[in-house]
């Protein structure tokens, strides 16, 4: 019960953020509502009792990204950005895409109810005693299992990084 | 309907105590701020060689009161142009980041808000972290200049300082092998040593970077008061100004209280393995009647009847507050079959006496640093952060990293460790010196830092 109410709250949210990130005008209030949003959803991985993900949610793009965002924002002219254009008009397209992601949201909200037992509400996650602690276990699968993918993943982060110093750097 | 009440019956039974926790906190934490700024004032007042706050109370001790009075019934003013919602918004995050990171600090081990949460330290860093964004929309939501200068520097630094505070966090880590607050301690216990001790270039990198992170002289840019009135919270007065000021002063104890669960072995007393150093037990306890006997000796001298009873009043108050912490110990002593079940309670209480004097200590350290250091300038600040800080604090994290496999080769156990942890933190600091060194030579440092754009 507790899961199931944990769960729609959260994701309520998240999806209300994500709305309002777009549709509002200033963008200021957009980053808050998509700092509203990614908020919700490390809720959600905390319901679900991955308190890792939780705070790597936080500190990654909460701390450090939207705050890099705000920065930029605040010092882009935003009266000229208002007054521009800021939604393309290709109305069909996107209604014909949005139309097809509804039918599968549909799909499989139908699906879901023919499901036996549980129906729309979520199962209750284990209880934390019995999990391992949660740290300790990404760190092993990370350098044991995927240690290939997560070496590449941190060589590309550090090509970008290099990338974005060398762009920056005068040239003398 | 009946399934609500019955989870919520089921949701307070499960969670009733960090729930009661989390309520003092937030009641108790104003007062405790309001405190903190009437001992920094008297410090400040003693370095200075004046008396300070003297008026409301005996030496000023009712001071903290009388501003919140003051600060609750000034007017609240909102710019006309200033953003309504996010000028509203503002001061609520900086206040809430802060009050929310204290529930994953464990005062002595049995007082924690988020009992036995695995991700510890991580989350106190992380949701302390996002202050940040008080501060900023704060500035950008004023619509005044000043205070965008303000929070463009203040982001700006804490971007910068929050790299140097993680790598010598992640150094402190690395010894004690888990991010759990409680298991951090027991690994210090285990160790026989704090692991500041241990990592003194790491426990040092932190200091400075705390130092910038809580916006605290002698980096006390954002709000610079010779060249931007106050900075991000310039339009901001009252109650709203108010919350501003408890989110930086929690802001404080949170780090304060970080380095000292890491570094400096929370809430153990120094030394807790020596069997022979048993009395600094009653420390806490001797400490309190000195307290009290002084106010005692005091009390006559006072001029006015009322300061009189109450400096008694305090006397008597901390000879109260020995009897508590003195009890557990003494209670085993006249009556032994007492001693299991007093256990519990002479640990907590102990533990959160030299918990929180250690966090003092701390607290105090910024004050004396705040009142005898100049400010520096941004460029200075920038060019400490990147080329000093963020260099020296991952070499040494590296090199840590190897002392101690070289440590585990060797056979080093507990406090020996230290034979080879503080040769590698030489070595990281005399590199990052010559990274130093060599940078400057190679950038002559420019008069007045004209070309940095974000010196306001």
């Amino acid at each position: 019960m507790l899961d199931s109410v944990l769960f729609y709250f959260f994701a309520s949210i998240a999806v209300i953020g994500a709305v309002l990130t777009v549709t509002s005008r200033n963008a200021v209030h957009s980053a808050i509502f998509l700092i509203t949003a990614l908020l919700a959803t490390a809720g959600i991985f905390l319901q679900l009792r991955a308190e890792f993900l939780f705070i790597v949610q936080i500190i990654l793009y909460v701390g450090g990204i939207m705050v890099l965002f705000v920065f930029v924002i605040m010092l882009v002219n935003l009266d000229v950005a208002v007054r521009q254009m800021q939604f393309t008009r290709q109305k069909w397209v996107a209604l014909v895409v949005s139309l097809a992601l509804a039918a599968q949201v549909g799909l499989m909200f139908w699906s879901v109810r023919k499901m036996p037992g549980q129906g729309l509400a979520v199962i209750a996650a284990a209880p934390v005693e019995s999990l391992k602690p949660n740290s300790e276990e990404v760190a092993k699968s990370l350098f044991s299992t995927y240690l290939l993918p997560f070496e590449i993943a941190s060589v590309l982060l550090l090509v970008a990084m290099i990338g974005a110093v060398v762009m920056a750097k005068k040239r003398t | 309907m009946q399934a609500v009440i019955q989870a919520t019956i089921d949701f307070l039974k499960a969670y009733w105590a960090p729930l009661l926790c989390g309520v003092i906190i937030v009641a108790v934490l104003p007062l405790i701020a309001g405190y903190i700024v009437l001992v920094e004032r008297k410090i400040m007042a003693d370095m200075q060689a004046r008396l300070g706050p003297m008026r409301v109370g005996p030496h000023g001790l009712l001071q903290p009161i009388a501003d919140a009075v003051k600060l609750l019934i000034k007017e609240d003013i909102i710019p006309e142009s200033a953003d309504k919602l996010v000028f509203w918004l503002a001061p609520v995050l900086s206040v809430g980041a802060a009050l929310l990171s204290l529930a994953g600090l464990a005062i002595g081990p049995a007082f924690q808000v988020a009992k036995g949460i695995n991700i510890g330290i991580l989350f106190v860093v992380g949701v302390s972290a996002m202050g940040i964004f008080g501060i900023v929309l704060g500035g950008w939501a004023s619509n005044s200049h000043y205070s965008l200068i303000g929070a463009l520097r203040s982001s700006a630094q804490l971007v910068s300082y929050e790299t140097a505070a993680g790598m010598a966090l992640v150094c402190g880590l690395l010894f004690a092998g888990t991010l759990n607050v409680t298991s951090i301690v027991e690994a210090q216990y285990n160790q026989g040593m704090w692991f500041g001790l241990l990592a003194p270039v790491a426990f040092f990198t932190y200091l400075v970077a705390s130092i910038a992170e809580t916006n605290r002289a002698p980096f006390d840019l954002p709000e610079a008061e010779s060249e931007l009135v106050a900075g991000y919270m310039t339009e901001y007065s009252g109650f709203r100004w108010a919350l501003y000021f408890l989110g930086e002063y929690t802001n404080m104890i949170v780090v304060a209280s970080v380095a000292t669960t890491l570094f400096l072995g929370g809430w153990l007393r120094p030394f807790p393995r020596t069997h022979w150093l048993n009395f600094l037990d009653f420390f806490p306890a001797l400490s309190m009647i000195a307290v009290g006997a002084y106010c005692v000796m005091r009390a006559p001298k006072q001029p006015v009847r009322v300061q009189q009873l109450f400096m008694l009043a305090v006397a008597g108050l901390c000879f109260v507050l020995a009897l508590v912490l003195a009890g557990p110990l003494l209670l085993p002593a006249l009556k032994p079959s007492l001693a299991v079940a007093v256990k519990p309670f002479q640990d907590g209480i102990l533990g959160s006496f030299w918990f929180l004097l250690k966090v003092s200590a701390y607290i105090y350290l910024f004050m004396w640093l705040r009142f005898t250091l100049p400010r520096y300038r941004f460029d200075q600040l920038m060019r400490l952060g990147w080329h000093f800080l963020i260099p020296l604090s991952i070499i040494n994290v590296l090199l840590i990293g190897i002392a101690m496999i070289v440590g585990s080769y060797l056979h080093m156990e507990g406090g020996w460790l230290i034979f080879a942890t503080i040769p590698a933190s030489v070595i990281a600091l005399i590199i990052a010196l010559f990274i130093l060194a060599a940078e400057q030579k190679h950038q002559p440092q420019r008069a007045g830092g004209a070309s940095d754009s974000y010196a306001g």
